[in-house]
């Protein structure tokens, strides 16, 4: 029994340890901002890279979940006669919750691996080190610029990630059950608010910021060969979904208690 | 003597609070001067090499280059210190997405934003020429170039910014003797060509370091077991330092 508890202290300090670094790593890459040399060329390449290159994976997958959603959704309300409702609620779910998780989620494994892994391999090939002895910031040439593209990207990509999925949705409630095409926009254009869509893409946004440091500053502090980078990759990864995850329903309950206290309801 | 470039003062390092690997370094190592750093594996030269450059700070004493003491440099201003280094890494660690004229141009993008990209092309040709390197190799990546020819990138990347010092990490290792011969030729004429700059070699090479350097730091256990000429090497009576002659010699 004490060997588990101890173990799980043990866990829980290391733990609290690392987040503690990973906030400072956050911290000192952000004051890094506005340091010279501008680093606007490479995020533009980054958001390339975790923007431009998304898109594809984004629309393929946002169409099938805009079409399964819509299927469940059907079936059940038309048990209970509300197939009219299928549009808004697959609506409100995406913007506000399937979309950001989702999109984290892929963004994390595509784009956030690969930062890890390239980061992780530029350490143990001594570029990095390179870098420092050529008098470069290193944090300010390879994390700034990434964290940064990743929390301008994800917004945009949820954005898309959203659209297509309503797509898939209308077109199964138009084209595959045959509701009507008028009723099924007149009840999203009731019930659906900007505020659900900007909640989305505020949530995507601190997403982005997670998995971005979480990758990179376990790529940055790899150790231990090709075997660390592999370490680095995974663990970087796997603990940036499980945040999001986590995190989504923290963010969401806040938001509720903000919408509370400004007095909206719903 | 001339005055030192490089001056350690009882350098010692620590990595776990416990075991030393630095008992306590002094070394000074001349201006211009080409000084090369021997010792066997695990004996401290890397860790003497990265307090050279910054990377490690010393648990006590003292890391002096050019006058300055970096080890009480902020981030910020150690960050612009090393401008003043130029280092040819053991893997070269050449950056693996960029080609071999991009390699070379880096560090003139990154700190001599005033030239232009005409200046930036002809220093970064002129470098890789004097290293020996073709054109047509330009527009490769590190990966489509032999081992030799890395290390031809590596320095003509570490001398584009024209540092004052030059710093060559076991740049031998793993080389085929004949490739080995080559990269010591090159940093002995890069050496001579330069006149002024200070170079340090890390080097378990023996062979190399009396052929090239005009001083030798022999490390031992975290300590200088000799310092001097390598005619002063070759009088010495410690019985390690007469093993490693005995040995050089045999290779000669």
């Amino acid at each position: 029994m004490m060997t588990v508890l101890t173990s799980v202290r043990n866990k829980t300090v290391e733990f609290t340890k690392e987040v503690g670094d990973m906030v400072l790593f956050l911290g000192e890459s952000l004051r890094l901002i506005r340091a010279k040399p501008s680093r606007f060329p490479e995020i533009i390449q980054h958001m390339e890279f975790i923007g431009n290159q998304s898109i594809g994976i984004i629309m393929l997958t946002s169409l099938f979940t805009g079409l399964a959603l819509s299927l469940q959704i059907y079936l059940g309300f038309k048990i209970v006669n509300m197939a009219n409702l299928v549009g808004p609620t697959v609506a409100l779910g995406v913007s506000r919750e399937l979309g950001p998780v989702l999109t984290g989620l892929i963004v994390a494994a595509r784009a956030g691996g690969a930062m890890a892994a390239r980061l992780g391999t530029m350490r143990v090939n001594e570029q990095i080190d390179a870098l420092d002895v050529m008098g470069v910031n290193t944090k300010q040439y390879l994390i700034t610029p990434r964290i940064i593209a990743a929390v301008l990207c994800m917004p945009l990509l949820t954005a898309v990630f959203d659209f297509v999925a309503m797509v898939g949705c209308w077109f199964l409630c138009v084209y595959l059950v045959d509701l009507d095409e008028a009723v099924f926009f007149s009840r999203i254009n009731d019930l659906l608010e900007l505020r659900h869509i900007m909640e989305g893409l505020f949530k995507s946004a601190i997403f982005g910021l997670i998995f971005a440091v979480v990758c990179t500053y376990r790529g940055f502090f790899t150790t231990g060969g090709a075997r660390g980078v592999g370490e680095a990759t995974n663990r970087g990864v796997v603990l940036s979904m499980v945040l999001i995850i986590v995190l989504d329903y923290f963010l969401s309950s806040l938001i509720r208690i903000f919408y509370i206290s400004v007095g909206i309801t719903g | 003597m001339s005055e030192a470039a490089i001056r350690l003062v009882d350098l010692k390092k620590t990595f776990d609070g416990n075991d030393f690997v630095l008992k306590g370094i002094d070394l000074e190592i001349p201006k211009g001067s080409l000084t090369a750093v021997i010792g066997f594996s695990g004996t401290g030269k890397s860790v003497v090499l990265k307090h050279i450059l910054g990377l490690y700070k010393p648990t006590s004493g003292k890391v002096e280059v050019m006058g300055t003491d970096i080890s009480t440099l902020k981030p910020d201003d150690l960050t612009k210190f090393r401008c003043n280094f130029g280092v040819l890494f053991q893997s070269a660690a050449l950056f693996d997405d960029m080609t071999v004229l991009e390699n070379v141009c880096f560090p003139l993008l990154e700190h001599r934003r005033e030239l232009s990209k005409k200046q930036v092309l002809e220093i970064a040709d002129q470098k890789l020429r004097l290293v020996g390197l073709d054109s047509k190799h330009d527009h490769k990546l590190p990966s489509q170039i032999s081992g030799g020819m890395q290390k031809r990138t590596g320095l003509a990347r570490a001398l584009a910014l024209d540092p004052e010092i030059l710093i060559y990490d076991e740049p031998t290792t793993g080389l085929d003797p004949i490739l080995t011969e080559m990269v010591d030729n090159l940093i002995l004429d890069t050496h001579k060509l330069r006149e002024g700059t200070t170079s340090v070699m890390v080097s378990h090479d023996l062979y190399a370091a009396f052929r090239i350097a005009d001083y030798v730091a022999m490390l031992d256990a975290g300590r200088v077991l000799l310092w001097g000429t390598p005619k002063d090497f070759e009088k010495s009576d410690i019985e390690l330092v007469r093993k490693f002659v005995d040995k050089g010699m045999k290779h000669q």
